[in-house]
């Protein structure tokens, strides 16, 4: 996936590094701090004085949203803009030291759908800026279509998500508009609701903020709000995404930037961490992500328009429940790339038995290769093969292979062989037979 | 233009992938197109000039350059690129050949190209009216006609799949891999395909669907069309809306892959990074339905697509819009083929009688054929059949150069050789092995800085400070005793041969005006004998046609000075026998003639 979220603490580091650039007439104080527990904030009071001097504001810093309404901001001890070093330390430990429920729609104030409960890892804290609502503005700019957008509030926080088509004017770039058209575009339309003491210092700001998310490669770079007081900038509150294909030209810029995954989702397994891996060393493509590890039906399948075909293809004759896993290897893997694929398979797929029994499924799949050897390819499954054998009758599974391309006579006619002198059940089938009607066979037996 | 590829189309390939190059080669073959489809290579780190490729049973050689430029001024019909950069490189390489201009289609295989990069280089490009199937992608094909590098997978694939010759269906797919199975079902349930393009992965890329089918509805070859979308986006309601409006009115066959998304939250990547639905009318649920209620043929799964595709071929066969495709001829590329260790393009003595570039040797050889030696030359060196007043200059730069005394440090090598009882091949190498840049190297010396002045347009005073400043005196210039009140008979007889017998003497008339200006300054200053040879050469590659830069060439790979060594051969041959006829004694140096000035050596 080329869009990746970035933490809020990453996104306004990544602006306050570049910020004289994009905003020289413009201060922004950079006082902020990520850290994941309360005695990590202590350490870094020793640095940072404002921590000691100043109020403070502190929440999670962890990829989602209405964090106010879910309670998840402390800007008050007592009264709002009071909180100290020692209580924002306290709450912190208290936060991360449980899973929490984080919900990620309201109704008003009242949560809509269901939570999702994980533990809080990483905070960001910050001074409180006093400043009032007409200080607020909402900036945000993203793709659409084949056009970059650039949305501008006069009115920032919950109100612009709550009142977006009245609130919001909207301008669309082309990729090619040059940066006079850009400028000229931005100026014509600053929402008429800023005050016109601030127009001129809005249309400078929005100016440079979509600058720096061309040139620094964001997806996306939202700020709600920012506050605005004569030259002086805050960045309350920062959304952004990252293209992360540019990360090879963007390595000075972005700095060291993490990608998290999002709260509440499960912790990638270290089979899928290790094909990561294994991927982003390899020319080829290495994909896998695990549905269901108790369900009957796995695949491995070359390519990715053929992975999605067969992944519909079982949920239509079978249904989601029965689908173990989704994933492709494709680009002319080695054979060990190949191998080293379908033992981490293997190895999951062998863990337990089908809860009713079943025989498993294993669904050698893919359309007939560009380029792909298949036979060197087969050659990787082979030797997983051997290495699985026993564990592999041991579950029962029932092997089907479809595949064409370059050297697939002798691809297919290795693997029914090491199969059938392995005693694995095996059925084999080239390009005369439709891709996908494995999927149906497998099924019917 | 209806048809994006034509049995003419010639591609230049971006990157040396010898694979891919051969495999459109094998399949040139196969189809028996007239011309290679690629034209040139560019290899931005190969010395080389050209590769060598099969092309059936033989083998051929296609011209490597060093970038896109030099690869299009020599091949300008070529107006595909097939940019196989990297995704770091993949677009500067687009972007510098749509500023270079010519090209009306370009092919980018990388996946993952930043995506603002890519949106900018589309949109350049659809700017300029140049058609970018990619990028992230296999390619396309017109069968019969043109295929982009691994299209199609090996030649066997291709003639099973009914990729040699046009069918009657136009396919559109985003995924490569399905693009081949897809030709695959089609070649089994209806003729094959007319064309075909897979446009891409990426979430960006340049042709999308409805480009590639409106100009297939253009293309009088297609009677029917095939889409292969994909959950994500919303690409496929464009096609809708064109069929709606009847701006394409031939039957379409679509489905969108990826039905599965809907059953899982957003987390899960399926396919390609274009394929994600960011709300309910991009899932491929949506978009199929979409697709059937504006009267696209939609199968009920993939699985059925076969069935679907066979319903409305056969439809369309039997109310004669298709009718029966004649199978052509083809080539079959050998099995077994094995790469030859050496080239040789200007001799061959394979048949009945040894040629020189195609010409029998008995037919240069005698006088009554009326060819010199300089006829041969002209044959062996440049593959080329000069005219007769080139052949004479030839042959008179030969004879003018053939001795010059006993004196010059060639023929006494070679006659101290033949002293010391060494054969006559050994004594004249020792002699050729003085020839360089102080012994007969003022040849080439000055046919390439009067060039270079020449060139760059210098008057002869700022040539004189341009070669002050390089610290070298004017190669070709100066005698011992020869003035111009003087001159040297033999550079008088060449002048004169030119004057008489040259089309024009651009580069002698201007170095005769540096003369002017060296003589002024010193008397014996004059153009001299392998000064006027090396300029009138120059003036005769001019005036035969070659470029500039071939001009060029040959002076940097030392051509001229090979006219020295043919010609001086002769001498040193001439010097050698004479020694041995006066089978003259061993000779050792007077040792009064040399200076002996030998210190101890100091420890250190």
């Amino acid at each position: 996936m080329a869009q990746k979220a970035i933490r809020e603490f990453d996104a306004k580091s990544i602006l306050a590094k570049h910020w004289d650039k994009y905003f020289p007439n413009f201060t922004y104080a950079y006082e902020t701090v990520l850290v994941q527990n309360g005695s990590e904030l202590q350490a870094a009071a020793k640095d940072k004085k404002w921590l000691n001097e100043k109020a403070l504001v502190a929440k999670p810093d962890m990829l989602f949203g209405k964090r106010g309404k879910n309670g998840l901001v402390l800007f008050r001890d007592q009264k709002p803009g009071d909180v100290s070093l020692s209580k924002a330390v306290s709450w912190i430990d208290e936060k991360s030291s449980a899973a929490q429920s984080v919900y990620f729609s309201f109704d008003g104030d009242t949560p809509t759908g269901e939570a999702k409960t994980d533990m809080l890892t990483h905070f960001v804290v910050e001074p409180f800026t006093p400043h009032t609502q007409e200080e607020e503005y909402y900036i945000s700019a993203t793709c659409v279509g084949d056009d970059d957008m650039l949305y501008m509030s006069a009115e920032g926080g919950m109100e612009v998500e709550e009142g977006w088509d009245e609130k919001v004017t909207e301008v669309a770039f082309s990729i090619t508009d040059t940066e006079e058209e850009i400028a000229a575009k931005i100026r014509a339309n600053v929402p008429a609701d800023v005050a016109d003491a601030d127009k001129e210092a809005f249309a400078e700001f929005a100016i440079g903020f979509f600058k720096a998310y061309r040139e620094l490669n964001f997806a996306y770079l939202e700020i709600n709000p920012f506050v605005l007081q004569g030259s002086k900038i805050e960045l309350l509150d920062m959304v952004a995404k990252l293209d992360d294909t540019a990360g090879f030209m963007m390595r000075e810029e972005w700095g060291d930037v993490e990608y998290p995954t999002s709260f509440g989702m499960e912790e990638k397994s270290p089979e899928v961490l290790a094909i990561e891996d294994a991927d982003s060393k390899s020319g080829a493509s290495l994909k896998l992500t695990i549905l269901k590890p108790e369900a009957r039906i796995w695949t491995m399948v070359a390519g990715g328009g053929a992975s999605v075909v067969y992944a519909d293809t079982i949920a239509d004759f079978a249904g989601i429940d029965d689908l173990a896993n989704y994933g492709e290897y494709s680009g002319g893997p080695t054979t060990s790339e190949t191998k080293f694929y379908a033992e981490t398979l293997l190895d999951l797929m062998t863990r337990q038995k089908d809860a009713q029994g079943r025989d498993k499924i294993l669904i050698i799949g893919g359309a007939i290769a560009n380029f792909t050897d298949v036979a060197k390819t087969f050659t990787g499954i082979i030797q997983a093969f051997d290495n699985y054998a026993d564990k592999m009758k041991e579950v029962g599974i029932k092997i089907y292979v479809r595949r064409g391309g370059p050297n697939y006579e002798k691809g297919l006619k290795d693997i029914k062989e090491a199969a059938d002198r392995l005693g694995l059940y095996i059925e084999v089938y080239g390009p005369e037979t439709h891709v996908t009607d494995i999927v149906r066979m497998a099924l019917e037996k | 233009m209806a048809q994006l590829f034509t049995r003419d189309t010639q591609a230049i390939f971006w990157n040396n992938n010898k694979t891919a190059i051969q495999r459109m080669l094998d399949y040139d073959y196969t189809i028996k197109r007239d011309k290679p489809s690629v034209a040139a290579i560019v290899a931005p780190t190969s010395g080389n000039k050209f590769d060598k490729f099969f092309y059936g049973p033989d083998e051929i050689m296609i011209p490597l350059f060093k970038n896109t430029a030099d690869a299009k001024a020599a091949q300008p019909q070529a107006d595909v690129l097939l940019n196989f950069a990297s995704f770091r490189t993949a677009y500067d390489v687009t972007m510098e050949a749509l500023e270079i201009g010519g090209f009306s289609s370009i092919m980018i295989t990388a996946e993952g190209i930043p995506e603002r990069l890519a949106r900018k280089m589309n949109a350049t490009a659809r700017e300029k009216n140049v058609t970018v199937i990619g990028p992230a992608t296999v390619g396309g094909i017109a069968p019969g006609a043109f295929k982009i590098a691994n299209v199609g997978g090996t030649i066997e694939n291709i003639v099973n799949s009914k990729l040699h010759r046009a069918g009657s269906c136009g396919l559109v797919t985003r995924s490569g891999g399905l693009f081949n199975e897809l030709s695959n079902i089609i070649s089994i349930n209806a003729d094959g395909i007319a064309e075909g393009v897979a446009i891409g992965g990426d979430r960006f890329v340049g042709s999308v669907f409805i480009d590639n089918l409106l100009r297939m509805e253009e293309n009088p070859e297609v009677k029917y069309m095939l889409l292969l979308g994909e959950v994500g986006g919303t690409e496929e309601y464009k096609v809708i809306e064109a069929v709606k409006s009847g701006k394409i009115k031939k039957p379409i066959i679509a489905w969108c892959i990826g039905t599965i998304a809907k059953y899982y939250d957003s987390g899960v990547q399926f396919g390609h990074a274009g394929a994600s639905a960011n709300a309910e009318r991009e899932t491929a649920e949506a978009k199929n339905k979409a697709m059937a209620e504006a009267g696209i043929f939609v199968p009920s799964s993939f699985n059925d697509l076969p069935n679907k595709i066979a319903e409305v071929y056969n439809d369309l066969k039997a109310k004669g819009v298709i009718g029966e495709i004649e199978e052509p001829e083809m080539n079959v590329c050998p099995k077994v083929r094995k790469s030859k260790e050496f080239i040789c393009t200007i001799s061959d003595d394979r048949g009945d009688e040894a040629t020189y570039a195609g010409f029998p040797i008995s037919s240069v050889a005698t006088p009554d054929t009326g060819k010199g030696i300089g006829d041969v030359i002209s044959l062996l060196w440049f593959k080329k059949q000069y005219p007769k007043w080139a052949t004479e200059f030839i042959e008179t730069v030969l004879k003018t150069v053939a001795d010059h005394g006993p004196a010059v440090s060639g023929a006494h090598n070679a006659k101290v050789t033949a002293r010391a009882g060494k054969s006559v091949v050994e004594s004249l190498v020792t002699g050729l092995l003085t020839i360089g840049p102080r012994f007969g190297g003022a040849i080439d010396g000055a046919a390439e800085y009067f060039k270079y002045a020449d060139d760059h347009k210098l008057t002869p005073a700022e040539f004189l400070n341009h070669m002050k400043k390089e610290g070298v005196p004017i190669p070709g210039i100066g005698h011992r005793i020869k003035s111009l009140k003087n001159p040297d008979l033999r550079v008088e007889g060449l002048k004169k041969f030119a004057a008489e017998n040259f089309p024009a003497t651009p580069l002698l008339d201007y170095a005769l005006t540096v003369e002017q200006l060296t003589t002024s300054k010193k008397e014996n200053l004059i153009l001299n004998v392998d000064g006027t040879i090396g300029i009138l050469m120059v003036d005769m590659w001019r005036a035969l046609g070659y470029t500039e830069e071939e001009i060029n060439e040959f002076i940097s790979s030392g051509t001229l000075n090979a006219f020295f060594i043919v010609g001086r051969s002769i001498g040193f041959i001439g010097h050698v026998l004479d020694e041995k006829r006066l089978a003259m004694p061993m000779y050792r140096h007077p040792m009064d003639d040399i200076l002996y000035d030998v210190q101890v050596a100091e420890k250190i």
